[in-house]
Parts: C-alpha cells; sequence; structure tokens
C-alpha cells in the first residue's frame, strides 16, 4: 500500500485519546492513545483479556467508551453510531451468520441494513462471492461452510457496504494454515485498495505479515508502538538462539549461559538467547560443554518483542 | 472503492445515506431479515394456520359439540358451540405462535447463533433490532390468523359482518402475550429450560382457564382469577363480540382492548429496555 507519508499530511480516519473503558471496578482498556491514518493496516497485539477485542467494539461504536475521546471519521461513536458504523465494514471475533440462510442470503440481508437497493446488492453479492472464492457455494446453507469458509463469507459480507475502514477482531483464530493464508491474500488485495485494516490478533506473525504498524496491547495498556520490523529492532536482537535442556533443567542452566548473547530468557520448556549471530552463540554453548536436546536459530519476532516488554509469551 | 474486484459502475450509495436510510426504516430492514428466515418453514406457518383449526374445529366444534348443550342458559350466548370457541381458538393459535417465535429465536440472537450482533455492527441500533423482529413476528401473526379465519368462516363459525376484525384481536394478543415473554427471553443468559417451563406452566393453564372451552364464569372463583390476568381471556372475549355479537358491557369490551394494549406497551418497553442493555455494553 501507499504510505500516507508519500502524498502529503496523513488523514487520520481513527484517533483515540485516553480512550478508556470499565466494566465495574475492572479496568479493560486503561486510557489508550493513538491514531491510523486513511489506507494503514493497523493491528493490536497481545494475548487474551488484553483490552483489544473492548477497544474494537469502541471503534465499532457497539460499545460506549467511560471515559477518553474517539473519532472515527470525523465523528464520535457514541454520539452518531449508525453514521460511523455506515463506514465501518466488521469481522466480529466470532461468526454471526444467519445459517438458516443461504450463503447469498446472507450478503443480501446484510446489505439491506445499509438501505442498499436489490439492484446494487443482487450483483454486488455475486461479486463478493467471487472474491470470497464462494461463487460454487452460493445457494447452499451456511452450516454446510468450513470454518474458513464461514470466515471469507463473513470478510465477504463485511464488504457488501464497500467500506473504507474494515475492522478484523481475531480474524484467522481457529483456522487451519491453509485456511488463514487464503484470507490474508483477500486482506492483501483490499489493503491494495486503499481500505484501511485494523486487526486484532494474538498471533505475531499474522501481525507481522498484515500490519504497517500496530501497538502492544497489555492489560489494557500500549506498552510499544512501531511496525513490526521497528519493534523487533528495538525491543529484541536480529536473532535468537532456542534450547531446550529438558523441563528439570531448563531452570537451572541459566547461570551456566551467561555471558552468551545479548540476554537471556528463562521459559518452562525452553532458554531463549538473544544473540546478533545465533549460530555463534550456539558455538559458545557447545563449547562450554553444554549440550542442549534440541537448539534452533531463528530471526526475532514479534513474539520476543511481547515477551521483551511484559516477561509473558503471548500464546498462554 | 470496490471492496473486491470492481464491476464498472456497481457503487455503494454513500456511508451518509446508509445511515440516514438506516435511521428511518432500520426495524423494517431487520424485519425483512426475520421474514426472509420465516419464508423457508413458510409450510409449517401455513400448515399451522390451516391444519390446527381444522382439526380443532373438528374435534371440538363437530365432535365435542354434539355432546355440549348451546340453550342461551348454558351459558354461550346461544350461538353454537363451534362458534363459541372459534375466537378462542384463533386467539389462541397466535399466543403459541408468540411463545414459539419470542423465545428460543431471541434466545439464538442472542446466544446461539448470535444474529443479533451482525445488524448491531451495521446502522441498525438494538432497539431496531427488537422492533424489526416484532413487526417480522406481527406479520406472520397476521397471516396465519388471517388464514384461521377464513377456515373458521368456512365452517360457518364467524357469523357476524365483522368477524374479520378477530384476525387483529388475535394479533393483538399474541403481542400481548408475546413481547413480555420477549423482554423475559431477552434477559436469558443460560438455558435451563425455562422455555418449557414456560410452555407448562403458563401458556398450557391460560390456554385451559382462559374460557376457551367453556365460559370463564362456570370455573369456582379460586381459578377464575387466571382468566382475568390472562391475555387469551381477554382477547377471547374481545373475539366474540366481533365474531359472532357476544352481548357484554361496552365498557368491559374496552377493558379488554385496553389491557391487551398496556401489556403490549409494557412489553415493548420492556424489551427494547432489555435488548439496549444487552447489546450496548
Amino acid at each position: 500500500m501507499s504510505s500516507p507519508a508519500e502524498t502529503g499530511p496523513p488523514q487520520y480516519v481513527i484517533t483515540a485519546e485516553n480512550l478508556t473503558k470499565r466494566y465495574g471496578d475492572v479496568v479493560a482498556v486503561d486510557g489508550i492513545s493513538f491514531s491510523v491514518p486513511a489506507g494503514e493496516a493497523f493491528g493490536l497485539l497481545g494475548p487474551n483479556g488484553a483490552g483489544k477485542s473492548t477497544t474494537m467494539k469502541m471503534i465499532g461504536g457497539v460499545s460506549q467508551r467511560t471515559s477518553g475521546s474517539l473519532n472515527i471519521m470525523g465523528m464520535d461513536p457514541d454520539q452518531n453510531g449508525p453514521e460511523v458504523r455506515a463506514h465501518l465494514g466488521v469481522v466480529p471475533q466470532q461468526d454471526n451468520l444467519d445459517e438458516e440462510l443461504k450463503v447469498r442470503d446472507n450478503l443480501l440481508v446484510y446489505g439491506r441494513y445499509f438501505g442498499l437497493p436489490m439492484s446494487y446488492l443482487r450483483p454486488k453479492a455475486d461479486e463478493l462471492l467471487e472474491f470470497a472464492q464462494l461463487t460454487d457455494k452460493a445457494k447452499s446453507k451456511v452450516d454446510a461452510l468450513s470454518g474458513g469458509m464461514k470466515r471469507r463469507l463473513t470478510i465477504a459480507r463485511s464488504l457488501i457496504n464497500e467500506p473504507r475502514i474494515l475492522l478484523l477482531d481475531e480474524p484467522t483464530t481457529g483456522l487451519d494454515p491453509q485456511a488463514r493464508h487464503i484470507l490474508w491474500d483477500r486482506l492483501f488485495r483490499l489493503k491494495e485498495q486503499g481500505v484501511t485494516l485494523i486487526l486484532t490478533t494474538h498471533y505475531m506473525d499474522e501481525a507481522e505479515q498484515l500490519c504497517d504498524r500496530l501497538i502492544v496491547v497489555d492489560k489494557g495498556r500500549i506498552m510499544a508502538e512501531g511496525s513490526p520490523a521497528s519493534l523487533i529492532r528495538e525491543y529484541s536482537t536480529r536473532e535468537v538462539l532456542e534450547l531446550r535442556f529438558g523441563s528439570e533443567r531448563n531452570a537451572t542452566v541459566g547461570t551456566e549461559l551467561e555471558g552468551i548473547g545479548e540476554r537471556l530468557e528463562t521459559l518452562p520448556d525452553r532458554v531463549l538467547i538473544y544473540a546478533h549471530d545465533g549460530e555463534a552463540a550456539l558455538e559458545e554453548v557447545s563449547a562450554r560443554g553444554l549440550r542442549p536436546v534440541t537448539s534452533l536459530v531463528r530471526r526475532s519476532s514479534l513474539e520476543d518483542v511481547f515477551l521483551r516488554l511484559t516477561g509473558r509469551s503471548l500464546v498462554d | 472503492m470496490t471492496g473486491a474486484t470492481a464491476a464498472p459502475g456497481l457503487r455503494a450509495h454513500p456511508p451518509e445515506v446508509s445511515a440516514a436510510r438506516a435511521r428511518r426504516w432500520g426495524s423494517l430492514y431487520f424485519a425483512e431479515h426475520v421474514l426472509r428466515v420465516m419464508k423457508s418453514y413458510g409450510w409449517t406457518i401455513v400448515m399451522y394456520g390451516v391444519g390446527q383449526p381444522v382439526a380443532y374445529l373438528f374435534a371440538m366444534g363437530v365432535g365435542l359439540a354434539t355432546l355440549v348443550d348451546t340453550s342461551s342458559d348454558a351459558g354461550f350466548g346461544g350461538v353454537s358451540y363451534l362458534t363459541f370457541i372459534a375466537p378462542a381458538l384463533l386467539v389462541s393459535a397466535a399466543v403459541m405462535a408468540a411463545a414459539s417465535e419470542l423465545t428460543f429465536p431471541v434466545m439464538d440472537g442472542f446466544k446461539w447463533r448470535r444474529i443479533y450482533y451482525g445488524p448491531h455492527a451495521s446502522p441498525l441500533t438494538p432497539q431496531q433490532i427488537a422492533l424489526g423482529q416484532i413487526i417480522a413476528v406481527t406479520v406472520r401473526f397476521l397471516l396465519q390468523s388471517a388464514i384461521y379465519f377464513v377456515v373458521v368462516a368456512l365452517f360457518g363459525a364467524s357469523p357476524s359482518a365483522w368477524g374479520w376484525v378477530s384476525i387483529l384481536v388475535a394479533t393483538l394478543t399474541g403481542l400481548a402475550f408475546g413481547l413480555p415473554l420477549m423482554a423475559y427471553a431477552a434477559s436469558v443468559t443460560q438455558d435451563k429450560g425455562q422455555f418449557a417451563m414456560v410452555m407448562r406452566f403458563i401458556v398450557m393453564p391460560l390456554f385451559l382457564f382462559s374460557g376457551t372451552f367453556f365460559p370463564l364464569d362456570t370455573l369456582p372463583l379460586t381459578v377464575r382469577w387466571i382468566g382475568w390476568i390472562s391475555p387469551i381471556w381477554h382477547g377471547t372475549e374481545l373475539g366474540r363480540v366481533f365474531s359472532y355479537g357476544y352481548q357484554e358491557p361496552p365498557l368491559l369490551t374496552i377493558a379488554h382492548f385496553v389491557f391487551l394494549l398496556v401489556l403490549t406497551v409494557v412489553g415493548w418497553v420492556l424489551t427494547k429496555r432489555q435488548f439496549i442493555k444487552r447489546m450496548a455494553g
């Protein structure tokens, strides 16, 4: 996609300042601020319960904030819910397709919520079914579709009103790798067409693949913000050496590994050595006479960023 | 933008138009959705509308009627037993339909298939979603009651020229009973058999003790109150007035209507509140 910076000052389609949501004593979103320029793929990365979905619901104009300000396309979703929602396409975390209707009818009824006429909806539904690779399922009942197909149909449905902003809440959770890749491909195409994507995920590879920029969220707060590459550069080393010594030994081997690489992280199942050169670090481990059960040198990922920032793994 | 592969000339109207239309017609848009779903079991509705009255009218009106004394002293107002029970059956059928359309499907919308949350992300509001469902169900009540009435009329059991008004009476009774139930269904978060209990301990007793098969004043006072608080009784009495000119004090006729209207309005207010509470968290 074209960076907004290339075409002049960014036009923000979403601006949140000190956005807060409380449920009784529980603070789900704790004063977060961010802005999203038009055309960006913006991610909220964090573990379950971090406040991502709550933030999405506030952006989507279906949950009122407790305090702070939120502006979507120049409007306050708490004041102008229908107007804000008319600009959006929403892919919820849980599919809520009508399984009693046929695949194509799901698109038609959804389009009617936007007051779109049938003369537009009929060809548009066919076009979107093609886009979602579901043309041959048009007359099937929804409950006959696989999980991946249902997700694609939900995405197709969210595009019926030609939204400029697409909200995707955990779009690939529960899908097999092939279904995820098909979905990613569809989302790339939308990005190429200039659709602003707002995406929550707890999959680091998904965030790295799809997001131009993201915020790492934990316990309702923003821990870091930037592009996937810049976050990895800032919070991790180029490579990571993963060592497994067996669950009992992992915890105690740390002192013997001290001084190798730039940083050491001991997890219950493995030890991570953060180093610019992972192979060199592995050689040093061998030179100290340590024999791990398995070893793996890999590039740093957002998982490592999250671990560094919170001391916890993303997928618990 | 196209959202997908562009077809030349195919453009959605601007979001402002969507919002304005949804604000104005949103309830009807959701009603359209529910009616499309109902269409998939349309034959069930038609058969319910035709089959049930035929079965009841034969069994009760033709079979049982031969054993029932319909002299004016017996309390049937001097009309045939068939004519006496026909408005009650019409009203009861609408109430039964309300009990099926406004319990499980409502919980389904919130909990199982969560279909309310689709339109909730669109420009529609929770109250429009609730009203849309009510509009669709009202269409069903009207359609079903109209079919029922035609069958009743063919049996010669609706002698008055105003008999057709009992279609509206049945529909109003369906709403008067259904909307408070819908508000309750919208508040249920765990299915622990509550709706089966409603059928067994509310719908059936009301059906049996609402002056359906015999005049309410033939019952002892200890159970007669069930009829007084029952929308079925109020709807049935109102239906009888229009169906065969049943004589009762005009104030009582007005009271039946007001009772049904109040239940409908209270049910709507509670339903609306519950939908907003549940969806706008």
